[in-house]
């Protein structure tokens, strides 16, 4: 091992751990991870940030945790201890969206416990942490996040726009129907007939989203095509 | 009666775990290539629901809940341990499906050669601690009704995970355009089959 001479704390190899979840390598569209709560809480922009920023904690942090007791782990409970440490984790995270977010929380319901069965997390800890020093493990853990949370952020954009009217709960379009059964009158685009689409609030059309991005980015990159 | 049939169906059909809170994902896109190794995950995720919901529930409601306690002394009565509720329901879930897996081995090895390689994939399966968080959130009054609901939400698991193998044994010799093959026409059936059982959300 000649790893005298001290690795900078962001060279060539540790900037690729960045950057490569956040195209080549998603976690979402290419490795097929943590699609559960991709799905299900991009109803507005604001829950996919906090759960986007959730994942990343737990997975930074939990990646931390592990690597630096990755070589006082036993192999055959290995994934208990990981187990453990997300829930442990994902326990903190919880009551602090309960204390500061209380109705973001209540939003998210079961999703925020569903964190520790997010497939990145175990994916990450087992198959990066468990084999790696601390740093690049913590840098792992960021990049894989952020590529995860830019695919929740893009498919929530669409889906709050056009499902809902809004854009990280402002108004874009004027007060809709949903207003005026409050006895506030119709404005802006409402006033013409505009209606939201109640289909892409619903459940399939996240799917169809993810497809849709996966559809473009394996147009552009032609090595992610199945055969 | 009538409680446990609409459960039952709501668990089936219009609550599916797959197609209405996208529980399980990873491995119902990862594992449904053939219709057999789906029938042999979709029976494991029956199994071991049927099996770790109901003892999350009596965890859930003598231990956990605010006064659940209560029957030790009265002195514990205003205990509140629900924020212990993630890590427990996780461990009694990995304990479980690890002890299952054993005594199926010893006791029936036909079973586990059907079964076998998908029990250890299953500790991680987010429709196992899912059914857990629903039982919780939606407090179950008896050990009946969460048994009946774990039961249910695995059939109906089964069933997505079956016909989606299914469609997608076929879908191989479909020309499909080629950026979209493999996971992203997955991803658009999986969607049209929601729009399908979301006509069920009518019925119940």
């Amino acid at each position: 091992m000649s790893e005298k001479e001290k690795e900078p704390l962001f060279s060539k190899k540790n900037k690729k751990l960045i950057t490569d979840p956040l195209s080549e390598n998603n976690p979402v569209t290419v490795q097929v991870l943590g699609i559960c709560s991709a799905l299900a809480i991009t109803v507005s922009i604001e829950q996919a940030v906090v759960m986007a920023s959730s994942v990343l904690f737990v997975v930074a942090t939990g990646n931390v945790v592990i690597s630096l007791m990755r070589n006082l782990i036993p192999d055959r409970i290995r994934i208990i201890v990981q187990l453990v440490a997300a829930a442990s984790l994902v326990i903190i995270v919880n009551e602090v969206l309960k204390a500061f977010l209380p109705d973001m929380a209540e939003k998210l319901s079961v999703f925020v416990g569903l964190i520790i069965t997010n497939c990145i997390l175990m994916g990450r800890y087992e198959a990066f942490a468990m084999a790696n020093k601390p740093w690049p493990s913590f840098l792992d853990g960021i990049g894989n996040s952020l590529g995860y949370g830019w695919i929740l952020v893009v498919v929530a954009f669409f889906r709050e726009i056009f499902g809902a009217g809004k854009l990280a709960g402002f108004q874009l379009f004027g007060n809709s129907i949903a207003d005026k059964a409050n006895g506030i009158e119709l404005t802006g685009l409402y006033k013409y007939g505009y209606l939201n689409n109640n289909f892409i609030i619903l459940a399939p059309f996240a799917l169809f989203c993810v497809a849709i991005i996966i559809w473009i980015q394996r147009s552009v990159n032609k090595n992610l095509i199945e055969n | 009666m009538v409680d446990y049939i609409n459960i039952a169906l709501k668990g089936i059909f219009s609550e599916n775990m797959i197609f209405a809170y996208f529980l399980g994902m990873c491995s119902y896109l990862a594992v449904s290539k053939t219709v057999k190794t789906a029938t042999g995950l979709g029976a494991a995720v029956i199994f071991v629901l049927g099996v770790t919901v109901p003892v999350n529930w009596l965890l859930e409601n003598y231990v956990l809940k605010e006064g659940a306690l209560a029957w030790l002394s009265d002195d514990f009565a205003q205990v509140d341990l629900s924020f212990l509720s993630f890590i427990m329901f996780i461990a009694v879930v990995a304990a479980i499906v690890q002890l299952v897996e054993m005594l199926v081995e010893k006791s029936a090895p036909a079973l586990y050669g059907a079964l076998g390689i998908f029990l250890p994939l299953i500790a991680v399966n987010c429709s196992i601690l899912g059914g857990a968080l629903f039982m919780q959130e939606r407090q179950y009054s008896t050990i009946g009704e969460a048994t009946v609901f774990a039961v249910s939400s695995g059939i109906g698991w089964f069933i997505a995970i079956v016909a989606l193998a299914a469609i997608r044994e076929r879908i191989k010799y479909s020309h499909v355009p080629a950026p979209l093959k493999g996971l992203g026409i997955t991803f658009i059936i999986t969607g049209l089959m929601g729009i399908a059982f979301m006509s069920f959300s009518g019925i119940l």
